[in-house]
C-alpha cells in the first residue's frame, strides 16, 4: 500500500500576539509546527503502515525552511518526504494550493491520500477536498477512524449530531480530525538519523501543473486587506460582596430590558 | 468570462433528515442585504428526498426563487452526488455569488464545488457586504478570522464567478417569516454520472446528547473551568431554567468530558449570539471569544480580576461563582415573581 500524507508548516497560533501599535502579528518567537490535523494525518498513515504494511511519504508545499517537519516526520516514521519549494508557489490561495499539491501527486503512485481537516493558522478546511476533486478521487472528510476491508475502505466521519460510516472504493483522499489520532511521539534513534535523511526538492518543472494556474496568478481570492480584529471598550468592573454583586447584575439586566 | 454575465445571490439550503437548517434561513437573511443592494434576486437551492413541500418556507424566509431536486439519491447528505446537482444548478444559472453554511456539510461540499468551478472560496465568512469602489463599481467583500482568531482578513474575489463563502450557523440574523409571500418554485430533475459515485453511507448513528441546539437560545448561561464538575453545572442550570435559557460551555470542559460537545461554544465549538450571555468560570481564550462576542449582553463571573473574558464582558464581577450563581438564581426567581 503506498500512502501519501500532506503536512504543512504553521506558526503556533496560541502563541501569537498582536503589536498593539502597529496591529500586526508578531512572528518573531512563535515557534512552528507541525499543523496537528496533519500530525494526525501522518500517525494514521503510521498506524496502517504497521497494520497492513505501506510505505509513507510525507509531501509539503512551503519555503525551505519547512524541510525541519519533513524531518520530524522522518523521526515519526514517514519513508520518503518531498518539498515542493518554489517561488511560483508563493502567494497561492487555497484553489492554487490545491492545485499544485494535486499536480505533484499525479505524478506519484498512491492507494491512500491524507491531509489534515484544516491548517491553523489559514484556518480554511478547504485544501484537502479541492485537492481531491483536481486529482477525480473521491473524498472523505472529518475521518475519525479508517480500516481496510478487502479492496474498500470503511471510514468513520463525524458531523455535529452524528457518526456515519461509509465505504470507500478506490484511492481516495481523506481529511482527519487531530483528536482522534493522538500523535506517536519522535523515536531517539529516529532523531538522529532523519537528520542524515534525503528530503526531495521539487520545483514546479517537476510536477504536472499549467504554471498559470500556480501561486498569486493562479489565485481567484486575493486579500483586499487585514487587521486585528478590533477589541471592543470594555464594560464596568465590580468587585464587592457577592450580595451587592447579584444587586448589581439584576439592575443591568433590568435596564437592558433583559429580565 | 464577463463578470455581467452573472447575477443573483444563490443559497445552499441545507437540510438534515427532512429538516430545512437554521443556518439555511440565516443565510436568505444575508442573501437578502446583497441582492438588494445590486437589485438582483436571492434563489435558494434545496436538495433531499420528499422536502419538496417545504420550498415555501424558503420564499417566506427571503428567497425570490427555489430550486428544488428531490429523489432518493440526495435523501442523504453525499458528496459526489450533492456536488453534480449543486454544479448543474450553478452552471445552469450563472450566480453572482453563492452561500453555504460553515457546516460539516458546507465545507466539504463547497470547496470540491469551487475547483470543479474553478472559482475562489471564502471561509467562515463573519461578515459579507456589497461595497462601492472608487470607479462608483461594486465588489463583493469578504471578512473572516485567521490565525486561530488573532487577524481578520478581508477577502476578493475579482476575476472569477461565481464569488462563494461559507458563513457559520448563529452568525447572521434570519429575517421574520412573512406568509403568503411570493416567489417562484422550480423543480430540477438531476441526472448522476454514476461512474464517479465511489461513496457508500453504510451507517449513521446519532450521538444523542438530546440538548437543544445552543445557537438558538436567547440566553446562555456559559461555564468553563471553574465550573469544577457537573454539581457545579447544576447550579448554572437553575440560573438558566430562571433566565428562560439554556446552558453552554467552555472547551476545556468537553475535554473533560463533563459536558457534551454539542453544547462547547467557540472556535472549534459553535458560534452563539444570545441576547444574555453568562460566562461563568472561564477565562475567556481567544478561541473561546470567537464564539460569543458577538452576544447582545455579556456578564463574566471570574475571580480572577485580569481575566481576559473581562475585555468582551459589558459587565464583569470580580468574584466566586459558587456563591453568586445560585444567589443570582434565587434573586432572579423572585424578581420573575412579582
Ligand atoms: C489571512 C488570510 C486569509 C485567507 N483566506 C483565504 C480564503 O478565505 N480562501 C482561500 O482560498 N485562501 C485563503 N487564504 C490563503 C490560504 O491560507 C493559503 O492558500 C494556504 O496555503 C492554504 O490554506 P489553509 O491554510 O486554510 O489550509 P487548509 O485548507 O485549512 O488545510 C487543510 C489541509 O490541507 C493540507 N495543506 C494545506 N496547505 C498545505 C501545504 N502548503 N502543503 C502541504 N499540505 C497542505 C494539510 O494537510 C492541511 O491540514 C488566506 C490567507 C491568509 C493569510
Ligand atoms: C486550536 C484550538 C481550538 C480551540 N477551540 C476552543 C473552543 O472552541 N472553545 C473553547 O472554549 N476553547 C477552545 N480552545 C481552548 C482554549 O484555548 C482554552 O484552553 C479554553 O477555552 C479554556 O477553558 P476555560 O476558560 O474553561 O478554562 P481556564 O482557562 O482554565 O479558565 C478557568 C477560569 O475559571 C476561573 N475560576 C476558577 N474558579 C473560579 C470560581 N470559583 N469562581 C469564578 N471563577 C473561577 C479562573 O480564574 C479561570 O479564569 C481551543 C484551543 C485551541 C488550541
Amino acid at each position: 500500500m503506498k500512502i501519501i500524507v500532506c503536512i504543512k508548516q504553521v506558526p503556533d497560533t496560541t502563541e501569537i500576539k498582536i503589536d498593539p501599535v502597529k496591529g500586526t502579528l508578531i512572528r518573531e518567537g512563535v515557534p512552528s509546527i507541525m499543523n496537528p490535523d496533519d500530525k494526525g494525518g501522518l500517525e494514521l498513515a503510521l498506524r496502517m503502515k504497521e497494520q497492513y504494511g505501506a510505505e509513507v511519504t510525507v509531501i509539503t508545499m512551503g519555503p525551505p525552511q519547512a524541510d525541519l517537519i519533513l524531518r520530524e516526520a522522518f523521526a515519526m516514521g514517514a519513508d520518503r518526504a518531498i518539498l515542493l519549494t518554489d517561488r511560483k508557489f508563493a502567494g497561492a490561495d487555497t484553489l492554487a494550493t490545491s492545485y499544485a499539491l494535486a499536480g505533484a501527486i499525479r505524478t506519484m503512485e498512491y492507494d491512500l491520500i491524507i491531509a489534515g481537516r484544516q491548517a491553523i493558522d489559514g484556518d480554511t478546511a478547504q485544501v484537502g477536498p479541492e485537492m481531491a476533486e483536481h486529482l477525480g478521487l473521491p473524498q472523505v472528510s472529518y475521518v475519525t477512524d479508517a480500516r481496510k476491508e478487502g479492496d474498500k475502505l470503511i471510514v468513520r466521519k463525524e458531523s455535529e449530531e452524528s457518526v456515519q460510516t461509509l465505504e470507500v472504493e478506490g484511492p481516495c483522499v481523506l481529511t482527519v480530525l487531530a483528536s482522534a489520532f493522538p500523535a506517536r511521539y519522535m523515536s531517539v534513534a529516529g532523531i538522529m538519523e532523519a537528520y542524515g535523511r534525503e528530503v526531495e526538492l521539487w520545483s514546479a518543472d517537476r510536477i504536472d501543473v499549467d504554471e498559470g494556474r500556480l501561486g498569486l496568478k493562479g489565485s481567484p481570492t486575493k486579500v483586499f486587506q487585514s487587521f486585528p480584529k478590533a477589541l471592543k471598550a470594555p464594560g464596568e468592573q465590580f468587585e464587592g460582596s457577592a450580595e451587592e454583586a447579584v444587586e448589581l447584575i439584576v439592575r443591568k439586566l433590568k435596564e437592558k430590558h433583559i429580565i | 468570462m464577463d463578470s455581467k454575465d452573472y447575477k443573483n445571490v444563490f443559497v445552499f439550503a441545507e437540510q438534515r433528515e427532512g429538516k430545512i437548517q437554521p443556518v439555511a434561513f440565516e443565510l436568505l437573511g444575508k442573501a437578502r442585504d446583497l441582492a438588494d443592494a445590486s437589485g438582483e434576486k436571492v434563489v435558494a437551492m434545496l436538495l433531499g428526498c420528499g422536502i419538496s413541500g417545504q420550498a415555501h418556507r424558503l420564499v417566506e424566509m427571503g428567497a425570490d426563487e427555489v430550486i428544488v431536486a428531490d429523489c432518493p439519491e440526495l435523501e442523504n447528505y453525499l458528496t459526489e452526488e450533492y456536488t453534480q446537482v449543486v454544479y448543474k444548478m450553478i452552471v445552469d444559472n450563472r450566480p453572482n455569488i453563492v452561500l453555504y453554511g460553515a457546516t460539516t456539510i458546507g465545507r466539504d461540499l463547497a470547496p470540491r464545488l469551487a475547483a470543479r468551478l474553478k472559482t475562489g472560496l471564502t471561509a467562515d465568512c463573519t461578515k459579507l457586504e456589497i461595497a462601492e469602489k472608487e470607479d462608483g463599481s461594486k465588489e463583493f467583500r469578504m471578512t473572516r478570522p485567521a490565525f486561530g482568531g488573532n487577524l481578520m482578513a478581508t477577502i476578493i474575489c475579482p476575476n472569477n464567478r461565481p464569488q462563494m463563502s461559507t458563513v457559520r450557523p448563529g452568525v447572521m440574523r434570519k429575517l421574520t417569516p412573512e406568509p403568503g409571500r411570493k416567489g417562484e418554485i422550480r423543480t430540477f430533475v438531476p441526472e448522476f454520472d454514476r461512474a464517479k459515485i465511489k461513496v457508500k453511507l453504510l451507517e449513521t448513528e446519532r450521538k444523542g446528547c438530546g440538548c437543544k441546539d445552543i445557537s438558538e437560545a436567547k440566553v446562555l448561561v456559559s461555564g468553563g473551568r471553574g465550573v469544577h464538575d457537573k454539581a457545579g453545572f447544576d447550579k448554572l442550570q437553575c440560573l438558566a431554567d430562571v433566565l428562560g435559557g439554556q446552558v453552554s460551555s467552555s472547551r476545556a470542559m468537553v475535554d473533560s468530558g463533563i459536558m457534551p460537545q454539542a453544547c462547547q461554544v467557540g472556535q472549534t465549538g459553535k458560534t452563539v449570539r444570545p441576547d444574555l450571555y453568562v460566562a461563568c468560570g472561564i477565562s475567556g481564550a481567544i478561541q473561546h471569544l470567537a464564539g460569543m462576542e458577538e452576544s447582545g449582553y455579556i456578564v463574566a463571573i471570574n475571580k480572577d480580576k485580569f481575566a481576559p473574558i473581562f475585555s468582551v464582558a459589558d459587565l464583569g464581577i470580580v468574584g466566586d461563582l459558587h456563591k453568586i450563581v445560585p444567589l443570582l438564581a434565587e434573586r432572579l426567581k423572585k424578581e420573575m415573581a412579582e
